[in-house]
């Protein structure tokens, strides 16, 4: 079982998280056109590779921003939500 | 024959200890510590299974499960491995793969079969569909392991966590010294797992002065065991490597061992090697094993592998073994080493052999074995210059090794072909992960100990996040132990790579031929390593078959993906105890002492409906409907979920959650709420109450509560808003008081106000019921004047029996979820999850006037326009069947000219109206009033029914807005 880095309680077994999907921004619901936000809504990238995502740690109720490389299955960094650094380009 | 020597120092056995069994009917006796290879092995069972295709007599092969011959049938349990298990009194055991029994298995004509079993036999089979439905008859017969008892009763089976600093796989030579060095590094909780039921590994085995290996060996066992930080667990299998070094322990010493799941910060693999046999014709016969198998059964249970004993051999252990065997008054006639072998004898000793009468023969060329009565009896074999046969009744193998890295590379390590070495050796572990002694490459007794010192030291850095210590790390072993190719295809066949699967050389070289040709659609045409003993032994043979028929080198060939489990493992281990929670309400012991029938409701429980004397299910159901429209009643909403929202911000959070306003919600005040997600679908729906200008009281469903509670923990972070959640749903009790006559009885219970003016329909008070301090809702779920009445759950039993007592007056009486459901229906309420589902929009289950557009944002919104504009593609509707008999059910379809025009989500036989009544989505075209629709039921029978406008009761909604305050 894997270890996920809490950025409040330090590293936790897999089974105490729930993972909220990939952090996307959204477009501006007022201006964006049909397409755009149907794209936002439904598609998701499904490419291998560095991720951004919710997490939770549901004992603790807190969620957190965890970094992670699908590819290599190994965690890049964790944060508090509002302490997300910009994501730097691999 | 095998056989029991006198008593030998250091052995496993207790001789003391007399443990009887029975094997195929037969009475035998075994020694406490035996496994159940040993025990059979020293009574001189020489055919003790059959194989898996041709049901050729097998004995025991590695004597460590690393084959899967001996596997029995041990009671209700199947595919025991007898290598593995150890002796109990009493047993009873039948050998897993014969038609009556393992002497004369009728079904050993298959081997006049083998050659229409072509390899891939199942694929050609299969490709002729007239022939198929014969051959899948006669495939289930003859297949398969073992009988399961379907009766038996699922044992509960121990799981248990462990954690440790660093990890030790392997108590042999390197393991030890791995273990003593992490510990002393160091290491607080230093962890060591062996399959064994004793620590050593093969550290005796072929050591030239054996006294004086013991002795080590004993003072280093006593040293671990000793050591406070080192835990030892012996019997344990390590079958799966996971994540973040978790081990998956299997205890397979006993027929109803656990798992045991261990954490580790640092591992070391210390897992040895496994011998690989040659492959020749007839290498199957009992009475051919490996070498080191005749090394286990001779130091750990004093057994000779037989009177006559020949070992072919390729390296330097072969020499050892026989020196040893001889050493142990076992007759070896003769050691023949094979050409092209690696090592060869040296002066000292060929003089060594010469003394105690041991032939050596050099550069065998070719090899096969003969039988007699399904036994071995002779070996024949050819050098240079002659053909020869000897008589003997075991035949030793001793041409090479294979690394145990199976769990190194589930770790992730790569396992490489060491082209001067003629073995794999594995490549770069994952960082925490340290190999030492001959998994690492590393042979010769003190280098080995060296390795494990080595390894230890850096597994206890790396666990105490140390930077590793500069160490020399032992040189791994320059010469080879293992034979380039000892493959020996015969031209009459039967030279068997697979012992699980029955294939031969033949059969792989067919494979390739037919287009197989690299590792892994050979593995999954043929079966090769597909066996219970997942390639072990066949895995390295059939890499090397491949090299030399498609003329690769084994680097290019490569191996199949290494996956647990590395040894089986038993799904009731796996399964452990099964933990689910029940949650149960306050009320539970209540409703249980009323006879309350129950159902799953997320995790919790709730009654169903109450067992009434004398009435069956359906009678009880429309009683409880006729107490709330008549009288009234209770029901325990406990479930529900509950939260505070506190804050300045807390009005926002709940506008831009849900699609209704609440920032002009009345305190005392209670409001429907919708909540739909990014795509405008339905989610949840509940009540919310303003108890405060920042203070909100939400209700959720019940099976949504968690989601629920955690979207809106999310969206708090992602908003960054002034406010403070504070999940209720276990610290609150619940339960709803409902009927025309509720009010005085709420009222005999409590000080507050209940008149229209102060408690109108849709209120929200504080105050006190039954001298707790309470949160009553006014609300109308099921039609009638209701009180939703919230305690906390200390405190809720005590409410509910005082309302109960104080309603004996007008008859009330408690009610469960199926008469809550019919009750609802007759309103038209729909219940979300039920009559809403993955795709179902606001607009299409006419909650449209639910959804306040004009608001600045809330999720969903801009979805919900585009869906508006978009406009319905179904809508719910009510419908009444015009006969109240029609055997309607939920999910039956609703069909307009031949096609599908819609679908049943609830219906129900209403008590109070007398009529059959029920929701469904149909198209728009179908949604006016008065419309006739033909409902098809399970047996394709047409019903009419007519789309009716709910509420079907009480359509004007008086009853829960006034109601009698008689």
């Amino acid at each position: 079982m894997k270890l996920i880095p809490c950025p409040l309680n330090g590293l936790r077994p897999v089974d105490e998280f729930v993972c909220g999907g990939e952090l996307r921004p959204m477009p501006d619901p007022a201006t964006v056109d049909d397409a755009r936000w149907s794209e936002y809504v439904f598609h998701r990238s499904g490419i291998p590779g560095v991720k951004r995502e919710w997490w939770c740690h549901v004992p603790s109720g807190y969620w957190f921003v965890l970094e992670r490389d699908t590819t290599s299955d190994r965690v890049l960094g964790s944060w508090p939500a509002n302490e997300v650094p910009p994501q730097v380009a691999r | 024959m095998m056989y029991r020597l006198p008593p030998r120092e250091g052995e496993w056995i207790n001789r003391e200890k007399r443990l009887r069994f029975d094997f195929e009917g037969r009475a035998f006796e075994g020694f406490e510590g035996d496994t159940l290879t040993s025990a059979l092995a020293a009574a001189g069972v020489m055919t003790t299974a059959r194989s898996f295709k041709y049901h050729r007599p097998r004995s025991l092969y590695s004597a460590a499960a690393h084959d899967a011959n001996n596997l029995f049938q041990a009671g209700a349990e199947p595919n025991q491995r007898g290598d593995a298990l150890l002796l109990r009194e009493g047993m009873s055991l039948t050998a897993v793969n014969t038609f009556g029994g393992v002497a004369g298995d009728r079904a050993a004509w298959m081997k006049w079969l083998s050659r229409f079993l072509p390899v891939g036999f199942y694929y050609k089979t299969g490709r002729s569909t007239r022939a198929f439905p014969h051959f899948e008859r006669l495939i289930r017969r003859m297949s398969g392991l073992g009988r399961i008892d379907a009766d038996a009763r699922p044992a509960l089976r121990e799981r248990r966590h462990l954690h440790c600093d660093v990890a030790v796989v392997g108590a042999g030579l390197s393991g030890l010294h791995a273990a003593l060095a992490a510990a002393n590094g160091g290491a607080a909780r230093v962890m060591v797992v062996d399959e064994n039921t004793r620590a050593g590994g093969s550290a005796l085995h072929g050591a030239p002065d054996a006294a004086t290996a013991r002795a080590g060996l004993q003072q280093l066992t006593a040293e671990v065991s000793r050591h406070p930080a080192i835990r030892v667990l012996t019997g344990c299998c390590v079958t799966g490597y996971y994540s973040d070094h978790e081990l998956l322990i299997a205890e397979h010493d006993r027929v109803d061992g656990g798992a045991l799941l261990l954490r580790a910060r640092a591992v070391v693999l210390a897992t040895g090697a496994i011998e690989q046999p040659p492959v020749f014709r007839n290498n199957d016969l009992p009475g051919v094993m490996l070498g080191s198998a005749a090394q286990r059964l001779l130091h750990r249970y004093a057994i000779a592998p037989g009177r006559r004993v020949v070992i072919v051999g390729a390296n330097a252990q072969a020499v050892a073994l026989a020196l040893e065997l001889a050493a142990s008054s076992i007759t070896v006639v003769a050691l023949a080493m094979l050409a092209e072998a690696p090592h060869a004898a040296d002066a000292s000793s060929v003089a060594a052999l010469r003394d105690r009468g041991i032939e050596l023969i050099e550069g065998v060329t070719t090899l096969a074995a003969t039988a007699r009565g399904g036994v071995l009896n002779a070996v024949q074999l050819t050098t240079a210059r002659v053909g020869q046969r000897i008589d003997c009744d075991a035949l030793l193998l001793s041409t090479g090794w294979s690394p145990t890295q199976q769990l190194a590379l589930q770790a992730g390590a790569t396992g490489r072909y060491d082209s001067t070495l003629y073995q794999h050796l594995p490549q770069n572990p994952p960082a925490g992960l340290f190999l030492a002694g001959r998994v690492n490459g590393v042979y010769e007794a003190a280098a080995r100990a060296r390795d494990g010192e080595v390894a230890g030291q850096l597994a206890a850095a790396f666990a105490s996040r140390q930077p590793a210590p500069a160490i020399q790390r032992p040189a791994r072993a320059e010469q080879p132990h293992s034979h380039p190719l000892p493959l020996f295809p015969h031209p009459r066949g039967k030279e068997f790579v697979d012992l699980d699967e029955d294939l031969t050389l033949a059969d792989l070289a067919n494979a390739a031929q037919e287009g197989f040709d690299s590792i892994e659609l050979l593995k999954r045409y043929s079966t090769v390593g597909m066996g219970p003993s997942q390639g072990k032994l066949s895995n390295i043979a059939a890499a090397r078959q491949l090299a030399w028929v498609t003329g690769r080198g084994l680097d290019a060939i490569g191996l199949t993906t290494a996956r647990p489990p590395y040894q089986p493992i038993s799904l009731g281990a796996l399964a452990g105890r099964r933990l689910s929670p029940l949650r149960r309400t306050p009320m539970d012991d209540w409703h249980a002492a009323r006879s309350a029938q129950w159902m799953p409701a997320g995790n919790w429980r709730r009654p169903a409906y109450y067992r009434r004397e004398g009435l069956d299910a359906p009678a009880c159901i429309a009683a409880e409907v006729r107490t709330v429209r008549h009288a009234a009643a209770l029901i325990d909403v406990s479930t529900l979920g509950k939260i505070d929202v506190f804050g300045s911000d807390a009005a926002l959070l709940l506008e831009r959650l849900y699609t209704g306003r609440f920032a002009n919600l009345a305190i005392g005040h209670t409001r429907y709420a919708l909540m739909v997600d990014e795509s405008g679908t339905v989610l949840d729906d509940g009540v919310i109450a303003r108890l405060g200008p920042q203070h909100f009281y939400v209700s959720t469903t019940t099976g949504n509560s968690a989601a629920i509670y955690r979207e809106m923990q999310r969206r708090l972070a992602e908003w960054r808003l002034d406010c403070v959640l504070h999940n209720l749903t276990g610290h609150m009790g619940a339960m709803n008081l409902a009927g025309p006559r509720c009010a005085p009885i709420l009222a005999a219970c409590s000080s507050l106000a209940l008149n229209e003016a102060a408690f109108p329909y849709l209120a929200a008070r504080l105050g006190e019921v039954a001298g707790v301090a309470a949160r009553v809702l006014r609300v109308g779920f099921v039609g009638e004047r209701g009180y939703e009445i919230h305690v906390p759950a200390d405190d809720a039993l005590k409410v509910w029996e005082q309302l109960m007592s104080a309603g004996v007056q007008v008859g009330i009486a408690p009610f469960g979820v199926e008469a809550q459901r019919m009750l609802r229906l007759e309103k038209g309420h729909l219940i979300i999850g039920q009559d809403t589902d993955g795709i179902t929009n606001p607009f299409e289950a006419g909650l449209g006037g639910m959804v306040k557009e004009d608001k600045p944002f809330f999720v969903g919104q801009r979805s919900l326009a585009a869906l508006r504009r978009r406009g319905n593609r179904q809508q719910l509707v009510g419908f009444e069947m015009q006969a109240a008999d029609a055997p309607v059910l939920e999910c039956h379809l609703v069909l307009a000219q031949g096609q599908i025009a819609g679908r049943i989500t609830s219906v129900t036989h209403s008590p109070s109206l007398e009529r059959k009544i029920g929701l469904a989505y149909v198209a728009p075209a179908l949604a006016a009033t008065g419309t006739v629709l033909s409902i098809r039921d399970d047996d394709g029978a047409v019903h009419a029914a007519r789309v009716t406008p709910a509420p079907f009761y009480d359509p004007k909604q008086e009853r829960q807005r006034s109601g009698a305050l008689s």
